[in-house]
This record gives C-alpha cells, structure tokens and sequence, in this order.
C-alpha cells in the first residue's frame, strides 16, 4: 500500500491530534499542578480569589519572601513524621514484591506444566479471588487478628498483601511460563535433572523478563493499597497512604492542607519514576493479560 | 507433572491463599449471623432519706466488657443483620411498596435507604465508568496510533499517569482542583457567575464529578490494550477492504473493532472488577453524604465511631461477594464450557 492512500486527510488528521493533545493534557496537568502548588502557601494553592495566585505566588512571597516554599514538606515530613511511614511503606513493599513472586513464580510454573484438570479450577478460584473487594476479605480478618494479638504489625499486614496478591502473580506467571516452550525442561529432565533442578537450572535464567513484569504490578498493589494499610496497621506503622487520608482529619487547622499536598506529591514521585524507567514492561504486562488470557 | 511435584512447586502460593482469602470469606460468613452484643443492664436500687427507694435500669460497663470478652463475636443473630434496617431492609422495602405515591416515590424512598444507596453508586459506577472509559481508550489508542512515532513514548508516558496513581492520591488531585478553592471549581464559579456553586452541594454533581474522575483513572487501561491490539491488526485484511472501497469508517467498523473484541472483553471483565469495588475515590472526595459504595459503607462499619459493628460490616460484605459472583458468573459459565469442550 502506498503511505498516501494510508494518510489521513488534514481536517480529520487536524482532530486526531488535537484530541491526543487534549487527552495528554488532561492526563498530565493535574499533576503538574500540583507539583506547582505544593511550594506554596495555602492561601495561594487554594486561592479564594484567582487561581493566578498559584501561578504567580502573590501570599507566598508576602508571607515567605520567595516565590516558592518548602513549608510543606518540612510539615508533612518532620513535623507530622512523613518519613517513618515511608520507611514502613518501603520495608511493606519490598517484602510483598519478594514474596509474592517467590510464591508467585512457583505456583505459576507448577499451573502452567501440569495438564491436570485440578489446575482449571484452581485458576478459576484465583480469578473469583482476584475479583473480590479488597475490603471484604479485611472485614474477615479484623476480628480474629484482634483476638490473636497480631493486629497493627508490619508483618501481618505483609502477608495479608501477599495472599491477596497472589490471584493476580499466578494468572500472570502462569500465562508468562505457558510461553517457555516446554521441551526446554523436559530435554533438562531426559538429561538426568530432577524437576526442581530444571526448574532452577533452565527455568530461572530465562524467566526474569515475566517476573520483573509481574513484580512491578505486585509493586504497585502494595503501594497503592489503602483498604488493607487502613485497616490492618496502628498509628505508628502506619504506611503512606494511610497516613495521607489521616492528614485529612485534621484539615481544619492552618496550613495541614499544604502537609497533605506535599504529601501527596512525594507519594507520586517515586511512581514517576517508575513509569519512566520501566515504561516498556509496563506496557508489555498490561498488555500479556489480554492477548494470553 | 506428577501430583507430588505439582504440589510441591503450588503449596506456598496455595496455603497464602486459603489461609488468607479462604478463610477469611468463611469467617466473614460466620461473622455476618452474629451481632455486638447489646449492653449489660442491671436494677440499681437507689435509696434517699426522705423521697424513699427508686429502681432503676443502669448500663454494667463492667459486666459489658466482660460478656465481650467472653464472647467476641457477639450473640448469634441468624439472619437478622441481612434483613435490618442497614441492609436489605425487608420490613422497610415492604412498607414503601406497600404504601407510596408512585414510582418516583418509591424510588426516592428506597434510595434513602443506606444499603440500596450504597448499591445504586456502586452499580451507576460500575456501568457507566466502563464502557466510557473503554470508548475513550478506544478513541485515544486509534489517535496515537496515527501520530509520528518520535512522539508516542513520552504520549504513552504521560497517558499511563492517571492509571498508575495511586487512587487515594490521584482522587485528592482531582478533588482539591475541583473544590470551590481550587483552579477548576473557582473557573467554573466564575465562568458561571455562581459563587456558590459547589460540587460537594449536590448529589448531582458529586455523581458526575465521582464518574468523571472514574472515567480518567480508567481510561488509559483501555487505551494501552487497544494500542497494543491495533499493531496486530492484519494489513492485508485492511488493504483488501480499501481495495473493495471501504471508508475509513467502515476499515474501523468492520475490520478493527472485529479484531480488538476479545480484547475488549478481557478490558471489560477487568474494569468491571475493579469499578464495581470502588472505594478510595469516596474518602478521596469525602463525597459520603451524597455517595457511599458497598466497600465504603464495610469500612465505614468497620470503623464506626464507638465499637466496629463487625457483624455489620460482614453482612454487607456477604452480600459484595454475591454481586461479585453475579457479575462473573457469565465469564465463568463461558469458561467453563470452553474448558468441557477441550
């Protein structure tokens, strides 16, 4: 086909783009915004007369002598102690990612090898969990943690993450190993290899493009998870995003508005920067889900 | 593979999951028959020098705390919680039915009722951010797709934001510009010279306002699926429809949307699940006066002001977990079929 037949029109090429850079809009300023705000002061952010003011910072400089403050942040993280719940989020985050693909890539492997029919109903239970609201399944735990005393810790709140991760990491895996042909561990075995041997010999070296993608979406649930964090974690362990709603009972004093936006903005840098760097796998789990499954 | 070793390699995955999504949907189960225990009240007899002996009823702190201590669960309640005034509401429903002034009437009634309203957002939700959401993607996707490829990186970059926020967070975005202070909110105020217009004021606007937000955190999901889906439509099936003199309309019509439709279900199934447990966006916006969802009002009974009403809380989840059920059972009955057939 000649590119000119595939060219579009100019009226209709003129509305296509115009319609992505709306959308890239839309989807990008919210953020900008608000990265902008976050060194101001309240009165500006949240101006009762334009929103120029955020723009230019008229009450920051009157009430700071610069056009930007890092007021903010220093409230959110030294004064309302930020940076303990961002310890606790990393330390949540980086065990449930381990775990999970640990149990993750196990599971996934042993669903995808085995042609038994045990392995359809399996599969289907861990989409009827994957489909449960979050809560619900917290609304179980609540009162039998409360009787054995492992309610508020970090750890209970690790495996509960893990558990409820799991549906997802086995569908995943299991469809990412389903494309590892199988003579590759079978020749492993014919050569004298147990099945934990091939596994770990000839499965594991080639497997870290799925579970580097499965690891980012086990990533994300962790990060983002506010239904489990809230519920399962007292005051002083508690993760970020627990800790950025409970910024928000105490909005009527002056100023904590600005602690909840600095806040708020530090919670969605590091996943900035996950974007940027990791784009492609993104794309590419997103995507593995709809064309397998 | 034999069943051992099949065991073997499932075991951790598999004891995480009973243990802690099993369980849990039968302790839930258990939980949703009982009910808090009520408070314990004893005679007290209180005797003046000259107005003689009265009787009265005194709650026993002391004595309640110890029947919870005993008796955490609380006292068996059958079915009691699931037809109560915060849940199905039988005596209620049947009163308004009963009794009203039309339709509207009882629709108006009923939406009162905290259950049904809960029910009414979280369905509204559900069926009206997915498939909007999914034709924006779909609408993106053919956009980007026709765009140099030099500027479809940093596009998928910045269109993947709204999607990988975390909800709370990205809700709280959108509800501080949206609030009356806020760049939008104030623009709207002044653009419709009502400085009292508010999206918090109606039930209306927080609806839209709520479906709106639902509508962008959504739609990227579509749009990297359908993106993905346009790379492998087959050219030869496009160019054999120009040569038979197929508008671009009728390319995308009947050669591509053909094409991406088991993706589409697959997006749909998807956002189906995760719209119809719609949550933190409710906190995000303190929308709760004018919409609450069925997790919502589980978390709100979870932390209630006084006591958790656990019993509470179980008997709305029972019921989540049914629509659950409900929504899937078509994809599973398919899947299933599909699976004998093999």
């Amino acid at each position: 086909m000649t590119p000119s037949a595939r060219k579009q029109p100019l009226p209709l090429a003129i509305i296509s783009t115009g319609f992505v850079i709306l959308w890239v809009v839309l989807a990008a300023f919210p953020f900008i915004w608000t990265v902008w705000g976050s060194f101001k002061v309240e009165q500006d952010f949240f101006s009762r007369d334009t929103f120029w003011d955020a723009i230019y910072g008229v009450r920051t400089i009157a009430q700071t002598g610069s056009a930007f403050t890092s007021d903010g942040y220093y409230g959110a993280w030294i004064t309302r102690d930020f940076l303990s719940s961002v310890i606790n989020t990393l330390i949540v985050t980086v065990s449930v990612v381990v775990i999970s693909l640990t149990f993750g890539t196990l599971g996934g492997y042993a669903l995808a090898r085995s042609g038994h029919r045990y392995t359809f109903w399996i599969l289907m239970a861990a989409l009827v969990f994957r489909a449960m609201p979050h809560i619900t399944l917290v609304s179980g735990y609540l009162l039998p943690f409360f009787e054995m005393n492992i309610w508020g810790y970090l750890p209970t709140a690790i495996i509960v993450l893990v558990a409820i991760n799991q549906p997802f990491t086995l569908w995943m895996l299991h469809s990412f190993f389903l494309s590892i042909p199988k003579d590759l561990d079978e020749s492993a075995m014919v050569d004298g290899c147990s099945r934990f041997q091939a596994f770990r010999l000839v499965v594991i070296p080639v497997m870290w493009p799925g579970v580097i993608t499965t690891g980012l979406f086990s990533f994300l649930l962790a990060y983002n998870d506010f239904a489990t964090t809230a519920m399962l974690l007292s005051q002083p362990n508690q993760t970020m995003v627990p800790k950025i709603a409970s910024f928000l009972g105490t909005v009527q004093q002056e100023g904590n508005v600005m602690f909840a936006v600095a806040a708020v903005v530090s919670a969605t840098a590091p996943l900035f920067v996950l974007v940027m760097f990791f784009q492609r796998q993104i794309v590419s789990g997103l995507t593995a889900g709809a064309v397998k499954g | 593979m034999p069943h051992r070793a099949f065991f073997a390699f499932i075991l951790p995955s598999l004891v995480a999951m009973i243990l802690f999504i099993a369980l849990p949907i039968v302790s839930v189960v258990v939980q949703s028959f009982y009910i808090q225990h009520e408070r314990v009240v004893s005679e007290v007899e209180t005797c003046s020098p000259f107005g003689g002996c009265t009787k009265e009823m005194r709650v026993d702190a002391a004595a309640t705390e110890r029947l919870r201590e005993e008796e955490p669960l609380g006292r068996f309640n059958g079915f009691g919680t699931y037809i109560d005034r915060n849940h199905l509401a039988f005596s209620e429903v049947g009163a308004i039915l009963s009794d009203n002034n039309g339709l509207r009437d009882i629709i108006a009634r009923v939406y009162n009722l905290p259950f049904y309203k809960a029910l009414s957002f979280t369905l509204a939700y559900t069926f009206i951010v997915t498939p909007l959401a999914m034709l924006l993607g779909f609408a993106i996707a053919l956009g980007v797709n026709a765009i140099p490829p030099f500027y479809k990186g940093p596009i998928i970059f910045f269109s993947l934001l709204p999607m990988i926020v975390t909800p709370l967070v990205g809700a709280l975005i959108i509800y501080w510009m949206v609030s009356s202070q806020g760049i939008i909110g104030a623009t709207l105020q002044s653009i419709f010279n009502d400085p009292t217009l508010s999206l918090k004021s109606s039930a209306v606007l927080t609806w839209i306002t709520m479906i709106v937000y639902g509508i962008w955190h959504n739609a990227p999901f579509s749009f990297v699926v359908f993106y993905a889906g346009l790379q492998t439509v087959p050219q030869d099936t496009v160019e054999s429809a120009m040569v038979d003199g197929a508008s671009r309309w009728e390319r995308i019509r009947f050669v591509i949307i053909p094409h991406l439709m088991p993706l589409a279900t697959f997006v749909a199934l998807v956002q189906l699940m995760d719209n119809f447990r719609v949550f933190e966006p409710i906190v995000g916006f303190s929308a709760e006066a004018n919409a609450t969802s069925l997790s919502w009002a589980i978390f709100n009974d979870l932390r209630g002001q006084v006591d958790a009403l656990f019993g509470s809380a179980a008997a709305t989840s029972m019921l989540t977990i049914l629509g659950v059920i409900i929504l899937l059972s078509p994809v599973l009955v398919r899947t299933w079929r599909e699976f004998n057939r093999r």
